[in-house]
């Protein structure tokens, strides 16, 4: 296995208590396999991220629980330096906000050299070569005269190219995506999207894809973890979830969502809103929005991710009713 | 223009030959003009009283701006827009007074459309303040708790802020605020595109519910296709300050014949993985050239894998193309590609 996160705690101090913004999620990963984490505002997904990857803001946030083991290491257990390296070489990010990720006084192939540079002792002249080398790679047109350039002086697609560059320049074996396509238009998230599913198939790494985009996922993933309030609700193969949710809250939202392909009637909405992490309902976290909620639902203990078929789980208690034709 | 299919009743509004320029110029005591960005540059259409047109398009299309018009927020560089017969973009003063409170706009940000330091009763009441004689003042506090009740909202809310309320209840508030005037258009620009997925669908169906409830015509402004095919009567493609394509939600779905409207939809992911993994893609290549310097003839034609020389010399124009004239089916729409092909359906496979 490339990556088991189990049992994954992180809190957040704030003015007003302290928020468990992740709260037990668990999920793996293997090489050339594609993970989805599909969630709302402030499910938790970004947080779970950021925690894998290491780069937790520390405080406010700090892990209180839980192992993310890598090739069969738990990260958490590693010093600073240790676990920088495998950052930078092993394991990688690319994030939704191209512009902000990039230092906007230093050229692209500057930044991109910088991984040779730092990570593999590369001359400057050498750098820049490989520089040039990936952004051909990732489809920039005219790489050569380019490299010299800022990033304000690219668009957004491309910029979210240079990103996926950066993050597979020593060929990571994991990759995390936080929205990697949100800010891009359509046909541009189609190339980006394209490019990326190219490059995952050539260097056979796995990917996890952060994303509240139920068509993206629809489109990429191999598996879906849904998370909400913190916690995983349904994790399974993706074929499955589309077919036959097992959690109310995934059904409600591929109820909810308008088709392309035909003309609806009135959406079926949930109803309600995402719960406040300081005020997280007692019982299932859902209740309050969901359509079959029983009394059970309303008092903890919360349910458990029951085991739902081969390779799938989902975090309610009536998940046979849920499934069911 | 022939986009105008012949079916009743009267446009409500009639927007014709829209353009809309942005001198860019170059220095700072002696300003010079060097060109312009053409941010919209031709637009047609009408709308006509309680149905929805929607207008699609990417970042820069110009569809942002055309709202901007219809508001009367810019002045066109060209054309015409009339309100039951008459020219709203030339007028001024207390006659364009008049002309807004039928026309009201939703916005797309939640958060920064709405005053931080204003109770959500002064927010939702400030229309009658600027047409006191929409409600006699001793009427407003009622009539305000009564648009919050129409909305969804607690009327006990009245004097909360809105730093109280979630991106959803925000919106809400946005559209009290819209419906005040008892308005007869409402442009909505990205309404639901700052909320999360679970939210979208109860905005959406109160603004279906409350356009059935009011008869209001919806111009309904969005990049997700999806949520403009399940909102809209009729649908217009934008691409570079121009409409490219407009029909009827069946015609544009399912019979797309613009090359730009097809390479669209076939990227929108459908929430359906067999499907999606099952359907063509067509991938464009490049970026979306600068409306400053918009390529001649088609301007999609630099993107397009059907563009031939013809496309760079000659503007197609927004009609019936004359393979589909002859035609009865819904491929016999606007679309301004020489090439128009009906490919038939591209999200479902």
């Amino acid at each position: 296995m490339l990556l088991d996160v189990q049992d994954l705690h992180v809190d957040f101090r704030t003015r007003d208590g302290v928020v468990n913004a992740v709260n037990g999620a668990g999920f793996s990963v293997d090489e050339g396999e594609t993970l989805a984490v599909l969630g709302e505002s402030g499910s938790g997904k970004s947080v779970t991220a950021q925690a894998v990857m290491g780069i937790l803001d520390t405080p406010p946030g700090r892990i209180t629980h839980g192992r993310v083991l890598f090739r069969g290491r738990d990260l958490l257990t590693l010093g600073r330096e240790e676990r920088r390296r495998i950052r930078g070489e092993r394991m990688a990010m690319i994030f939704q906000d191209a512009l902000s990720s990039l230092n906007p006084v230093l050229s692209v192939g500057y930044q991109l050299g910088e991984m040779f540079r730092v990570h593999r002792d590369a001359s400057r002249k050498e750098a820049k070569a490989r520089a040039v080398e990936l952004m051909d790679r990732v489809r920039i047109p005219a790489a050569r005269e380019r490299v010299n350039d800022y990033p304000h002086q690219f668009s957004g697609g491309m910029r979210q190219r240079i990103m996926i560059a950066m993050a597979l320049a020593l060929e990571p074996e994991l990759v995390i995506a936080d929205e990697p396509t949100t800010a891009l238009d359509v046909t541009v998230q189609a190339q980006v999207m394209d490019l990326l599913a190219e490059l995952q198939r050539e260097y056979r790494m796995g990917l996890i894809l952060i994303t509240h985009d139920l068509g993206v996922v629809a489109d990429v993933a191999d598996k879906i973890a849904v998370m909400y309030a913190g916690r995983i609700v349904e994790h399974a193969p993706v074929h499955d979830v589309y077919k036959r949710p097992a959690h109310p809250y995934t059904k409600g939202l591929l109820e909810s969502i308008p088709r392309l392909d035909h003309k609806g009637g009135e959406l079926l909405a949930i109803k309600g809103l995402p719960p406040n992490l300081l005020h997280v309902p007692a019982g299932c976290p859902f209740h309050p929005r969901c359509p079959q909620v029983r009394e059970v639902c309303r008092h903890d203990p919360r349910p458990p991710l029951y085991e739902v078929g081969e390779g799938r789980s989902s975090a309610c208690h009536f998940w046979k009713e849920t499934i069911g034709e | 223009m022939s986009d105008v299919p012949q079916e009743s009743p009267e446009p409500i509004l009639e927007v014709r030959g829209l353009v809309k320029h942005f001198p860019l110029t170059r220095g700072i005591l002696i300003r010079r003009g060097i060109g312009a960005v053409q941010a919209v540059d031709g637009v047609s259409f009408d709308l006509r009283p309680g149905e929805t047109l929607g207008i699609v398009g990417e970042s820069g299309c110009g569809k942002s701006t055309v709202a901007r018009l219809l508001m009367n927020l810019e002045r066109p560089t060209a054309g015409s827009i009339r309100y039951k017969g008459e020219d709203i973009s030339r007028l001024s003063g207390r006659a364009l007074k008049a002309v807004r409170r039928n026309i009201q706009m939703v916005f797309q940000d939640p958060y920064t459309s709405l005053n931080p330091r204003m109770t959500v009763g002064d927010i939702v009441g400030e229309p009658f303040d600027i047409h006191p004689e929409a409600a006699p003042k001793k009427d407003r506090r009622r009539k305000v708790q009564e648009l919050l009740d129409v909305v969804g909202l607690n009327p006990e809310y009245v004097n909360r802020y809105p730093h109280q309320f979630s991106g959803g209840q925000r919106q809400r508030i946005g559209i009290a605020r819209g419906l005040a005037l008892n308005p007869e258009i409402i442009v909505a620009d990205e309404p639901v595109s700052a909320l999360d997925v679970s939210v979208q669908a109860q905005v959406i169906n109160l603004m279906e519910r409350l356009q059935r409830e009011f008869g209001l015509a919806y111009m309904f402004i969005a990049h997700d296709l999806s949520i403009v095919r399940h909102i809209s009567d009729r649908v217009a493609v934008m691409y570079l300050g121009r409409i490219v394509e407009t029909g009827t939600d069946q015609e544009i779905y399912e019979h797309a014949t613009h090359p730009y409207t097809q390479a669209l939809l076939s990227a929108v992911p459908v929430p359906d993985p067999e499907l999606s993994r099952s359907r063509e893609h067509i991938i464009l290549v490049g970026d979306v050239p600068s409306p400053a310097d918009p390529p001649s003839g088609c301007r999609f034609r630099t993107r397009c894998w059907k563009a031939q020389a013809l496309c760079a010399e000659v503007d197609p124009p927004l009609a019936v193309p004359a393979e589909f004239t002859a035609a009865t089916g819904p491929a016999r729409h606007a679309s301004a590609c020489h090439f128009a092909e009906d490919k038939g359906q591209l999200v479902s496979g």
